[in-house]
């Protein structure tokens, strides 16, 4: 998979979790995802559950605290891939 | 703050088996139209009784009140229902809606008997599969009791006091009285008051189990629920919530906004499981002591008492509730009030049942309408030898209301009773 279908599918997961007053389009590789796009930390597990399905691998506890970027997120996942 | 402020009801909502706002419920009171259906579900689990009493709700209502987001994996019907009325009750009450502010001096209490059963289940499944992490993070608020509030109070910006209230089928009803004191004790100047009961097998199966549900009308559902009849022989289950919008005579006049009623008083008691009362059966005396006290406590002379709208589930025990109600207000025959119980066409809403009625009630207050009673085909000979038959209207009946008297009985052998006048300025 191409890191640009890693990141069109992550964009897919992500924006579900987006506050009301953010916009898809402000999701750049390097937003932080709980300081640039407002997502409550809460929904940090559900993003993670949800990777987990769209690309079938599992996340340990180690790669969960490395996902603090969306760029942080497509690496974690091209390394499980 | 004065002792003396006036509480009023200015705003409603409903989600209730036959009618998704208060002016269809109205509708659906006054021509007796029923929310009872035959439920495939309970028939494919083999429960004895299959006929329920389930909301209607659309994808498209659903998305009204809940974003994409809120959806996903929310399997907690009552908290939903909960939050739809109170959404609504909030719209109609005209105060500041859409600029979601922040309301300090406006709580809520929303009761429930518990939350979410349906999400209890799976994360019991995903659990016991070795599998916790699966919960995600929608799990602890659809099945902590207060999670219908929590969700109230964040969609409104309230912040006064926010809890959840429990007490079986008196919870509604509590919670309206519970709103109440805050209000009357100077601590708010409004309050929302509701509560709600989840749908499905997980809630219902309990009171399947303990034969006290009817089980020849799982072909005829509408006929199920037969309040005040001779052949009364167990309660429909139900679901749904009600919502009512309190606040303080003088906000609801600054305002300008809509007073359908005045809540003039009402009392909580026990029975304590003595002289005849148990866990399931009410103690007489303590039903009767919980009514005397409603009156005295609303300064309201039982004469002034034009209707009832009672508990009456629709068991053997309705005669009993209807003497009960006769030695309170020392009314009988041709003197007592009318009375009515909705649980022939919404069944028993269990924990949603008093502010569902509640808000029947309010509305019968409103419109200076008695609804109708429908499946009596001949009215109980206990309660016959009390009252006269007049008194348990059949069709709708339009008269002066002064005021009402809403009481709702718990497991437990907890009894509320609430007051409700027409409002006079």
């Amino acid at each position: 998979m191409t890191t640009q279908e890693i990141n069109q599918k992550l964009l897919e997961i992500v924006k579900v979790y987006l506050p009301q007053d953010v916009t898809e389009s402000s999701i750049k590789p390097e937003s932080h995802l709980m300081q640039d796009l407002g997502i409550n930390s809460a929904h940090l597990v559900d993003i993670v559950l949800d990777v987990e399905d769209t690309f079938d691998i599992m996340l340990d506890e180690n790669d969960m605290q490395q996902m603090q970027r969306v760029e942080d997120a497509t690496t974690v996942i091209q390394n499980k891939l | 703050m004065s002792k003396d402020r006036r509480v009023v009801i200015t705003g409603l909502g409903v989600v209730a088996p036959n009618a998704i706002t208060m002016h269809d419920f109205h509708k659906a009171l006054l021509t007796g139209t029923s929310g009872l259906k035959h439920q495939k579900e309970l028939e494919e689990l083999q429960f004895k009784c299959q006929v329920a009493g389930k909301p209607q709700l659309t994808q498209e209502i659903i998305d009204q009140h809940f974003t994409a987001l809120q959806q996903r994996g929310l399997l907690a019907t009552g908290l939903m229902y909960g939050v739809i009325s109170a959404k609504q009750a909030f719209e109609n009450s005209g105060i500041d809606f859409k600029n979601k502010s922040y309301h300090e001096d406006i709580g809520v209490v929303f009761g429930t008997g518990q939350s979410g059963g349906d999400k209890f289940r799976e994360a019991i499944h995903h659990i016991d599969d070795n599998d916790v992490r699966r919960l995600g993070s929608t799990s602890v608020i659809q099945t902590m009791s207060s999670g219908v509030s929590a969700w109230i109070s964040g969609e409104l910006g309230l912040g006064n006091w926010v809890t959840t209230n429990s007490s079986a089928c008196s919870t509604g009803t509590e919670a309206l009285l519970m709103g109440y004191d805050r209000i009357k004790s100077g601590k708010a100047r409004g309050m929302l008051v509701g509560s709600c009961s989840d749908s499905g097998p997980y809630i219902w199966g309990g009171f399947d189990a303990m034969r006290i549900l009817p089980t020849k009308y799982n072909d005829k559902p509408e006929m199920a629920s037969r309040p005040f009849s001779h052949d009364a022989c167990g309660f429909v289950p139900g679901s749904g919530a009600g919502c009512l919008v309190l606040e303080t005579l003088e906000s609801a006049l600054s305002r300008k906004a809509t007073i359908y009623a005045e809540v003039k008083g009402g009392h909580l008691n026990s029975g304590g499981q003595t002289n005849g009362g148990s866990m399931t059966a009410p103690n007489g005396l303590a039903v009767q002591a919980c009514i005397k006290t409603a009156l005295i406590e609303s300064k309201i002379d039982s004469s002034q008492i034009d209707v009832i709208n009672g508990h009456i589930t629709a068991t053997s025990k309705d005669g009993f509730e209807v003497k009960n109600w006769s030695a309170a207000l020392n009314r009988s025959g041709k003197d007592f009030p009318f009375i009515n119980s909705f649980k022939s066409t919404i069944g028993h809403c269990l924990a949603a049942s008093g502010s569902i009625e509640l808000v029947g009630s309010t509305l019968q207050l409103h419109h200076q309408v008695v609804y109708p009673n429908i499946n009596i085909s001949q009215l109980h000979p206990e309660i016959v030898s009390v009252i006269d038959k007049e008194k348990v209207p059949l069709k709708p009946i339009k008269t002066k209301i002064h005021s009402l008297a809403k009481a709702s009985f718990g497991f437990g052998d907890v009894n509320a009773c609430a007051i409700l006048s027409t409002f006079k300025p």
